[in-house]
């Protein structure tokens, strides 16, 4: 168990620069994640444009691998639309319980295939990922209570 | 020093981790044990494994003679005046519990307020936030200073004829600090409230005298103190567990039952429902006597000699922030800082690489945390073995953390 399996360089860049930080005034998603284990704690704000996010932010504190992972979210997640997002949660989630799958999709979130080989870290890096599924399935559910209720009238 | 005549009494510290020396820096949260300790554990079952205080034959009789001679060890060991005011218990968490369950049940009403302080571990925290929702009586905190010293002041002004108890940690498992229980004592029993002590910190590394702190509860850990897991001690004054309704219900803990009624038996009988850890309470009492070998009050001086140590080492490092006061008479030897680059779990994750054990996170005091603007903490906290080249291993550690997560140049575009 070497430490640069666990903190390999695009880790390490990530978390002492991390990228999208900061919030989004307007966002369409809003979601707060905390891990009671260790008090950290992570916000994640999403922006939609045309059924695609535009936008992604973060702020939160925590430790290396947390902050890294969510920088690296938001660096993958822009341009996808949230069904496309959910998707690479659940393949990022898949990887880091041990689960083989297609590297060309996760690219540089495969750095933390390492966090695997330390179990009582897995949950940071999978801190904004949960975070982030739980704002979109909230929001899809949010606005399916909304077109149900459009539709209905309709009828 | 103290360490290297002790050292060889504690066999993990031959082990090695990832090819390394173990160091470890983690007592506050559990202590290792001397030989003589695990090898009592191993007598009891190949020898006399037998329940206690029912069995009319030889092994019996010897385990129960044993258990009762340890309670009779700790009840010296703390000064208490009679060993019946001993009580075993799983943990100081469990000790806390019975009180709050059986003493708070009968004594705390509807607007009585209880005195607690920011610095409370979760276990002096959590029973009497579940005791005061049940009662609808209301908690108040005493804050500590920027040197995690509490304001006494402000313990004078929260106190009144509606404090029914105050309850106090001995010495904070994260600041260190070693609060004046005699006189917080004096002042509540002025007002006529009852005294808690948390000491699961405190009987470990000193001398600790119940007559002297002069509470009416006292709680600690066996394990802690170079005993078993498994085995708690609560002590209280004999006429308050006397007057105190049962715990547990149970085999063990009655004179005769009846179908819808029973009585129960004198303390600390009384608390003791079912079968308890009889090896780890017997073994607690070895843990007793290598501790009493060595002298509480040599404990202490070796653990304020490393803890100064401590203190001026870390402070070199470049970007530590260390908490808790800065008085040697103040403190003990819990250690826990922050530092600008690197979040504790990092720190503590690089320290392991190096064999070092330390504790990284809230160390289940969420609102001392909170209080001191930090989500976590590295603990180092210290004890008999440790020594200056413990320390030493430490620094290094936190060189090479500090290295690794320091800010660097952005990589060239490629």
């Amino acid at each position: 168990m070497a430490l640069d399996d666990l903190y390999r360089e695009v880790i390490l860049d990530h978390y002492t620069r991390p990228r999208n930080k900061g919030t989004i005034d307007g966002a369409d998603i809003t979601v707060e994640g905390a891990n009671p284990l260790c008090g950290d704690e992570l916000s994640v704000y999403v922006k939609l444009t045309g059924g695609r996010i535009s936008d992604v932010r973060f702020v939160g504190r925590g430790c290396s691998i947390s902050q890294a992972s969510a920088s690296m979210m938001t660096d993958q997640i822009k341009g996808k639309t949230l069904h496309e997002a959910r998707a690479l949660v659940g393949q990022f989630k898949a990887m880091m319980h041990g689960e083989e799958v297609p590297e060309e999709e996760l690219g540089d979130l495969m750095a933390l295939q390492g966090v695997r080989k330390f179990p009582v870290r897995i949950k940071c890096a999978t801190l904004a990922w949960v975070a982030l599924d739980q704002g979109v399935e909230e929001f899809e559910s949010a606005r399916g209570k909304v077109e149900a209720k459009a539709t209905s009238e309709v009828e | 020093m103290l360490a290297e005549r002790v050292r060889e009494d504690f066999p993990i510290l031959k082990q090695t981790v990832y090819g390394k020396p173990l160091v470890y820096l983690d007592s506050a949260a559990t202590s290792q044990k001397p030989r003589r300790v695990i090898d009592a554990l191993v007598r009891y079952y190949q020898e006399y494994n037998a329940n206690i205080h029912r069995g009319i034959y030889r092994i019996a009789e010897e385990a129960t003679m044993r258990y009762e001679q340890s309670r009779g060890k700790i009840a010296a060991f703390i000064g208490a005046t009679r060993p019946e005011e001993v009580v075993f218990t799983r943990s100081t968490t469990e000790a806390i519990n019975l009180v709050a369950y059986a003493w708070g049940r009968a004594n705390i009403r509807a607007g009585d307020e209880i005195i607690l302080t920011e610095m409370e571990h979760h276990s002096n925290l959590v029973p009497w936030q579940l005791l005061a929702a049940e009662k609808q009586a209301k908690l108040r905190f005493i804050p500590f200073d920027g040197q995690g010293i509490l304001q006494l002041d402000e313990y004078q002004r929260l106190l009144s004829e509606r404090t029914k108890l105050v309850a106090v940690t001995h010495q904070s498992n994260v600041l260190g600090t070693i609060n004046p229980i005699k006189e917080i004592a004096m002042t509540a029993h002025a007002a006529g409230a009852t005294v808690l002590v948390d000491a699961a910190q405190s009987v470990p590394h000193m001398p600790v005298s119940v007559g002297d702190l002069g509470a009416d509860f006292v709680a600690f850990s066996g394990h802690k103190m170079c005993g078993p897991t498994g085995a708690g001690v609560l002590w209280a004054r004999y006429d308050l567990l006397d007057a105190m309704p049962p715990f547990h219900g149970g085999g063990e803990m009655i004179m005769l039952v009846q179908l819808e009624s029973s009585t129960y038996k004198d303390p600390p009988h009384k608390f003791e429902a079912g079968t308890p850890s009889i090896a780890d309470c017997i073994v607690l009492g070895e843990a007793v006597d290598y501790l009493q070998g060595i002298g509480m009050a040599a404990i202490r001086a070796h653990e304020q000699r490393l803890t100064d140590y401590t203190l001026r080492r870390l402070a070199e490092v470049e970007g530590v922030t260390l908490f808790g006061p800065r008085q040697l008479d103040r403190r003990g030897g819990v250690v826990a800082f922050a530092t600008d680059v690197a979040h504790p779990h990092d720190v503590a994750q690089v320290l392991d690489q190096e064999g070092i054990a330390v504790r990284a996170g809230h160390h289940c005091t969420q609102p001392l945390h909170r209080r001191l603007g930090v989500a976590a903490t590295t603990r180092a906290s210290l004890y008999l073995y440790n020594n200056e080249s413990d320390i030493d291993a430490l620094v290094r550690g936190l060189h090479v953390a500090r290295h690794l997560f320091s800010p660097r140049p952005a990589p060239a575009k490629r």
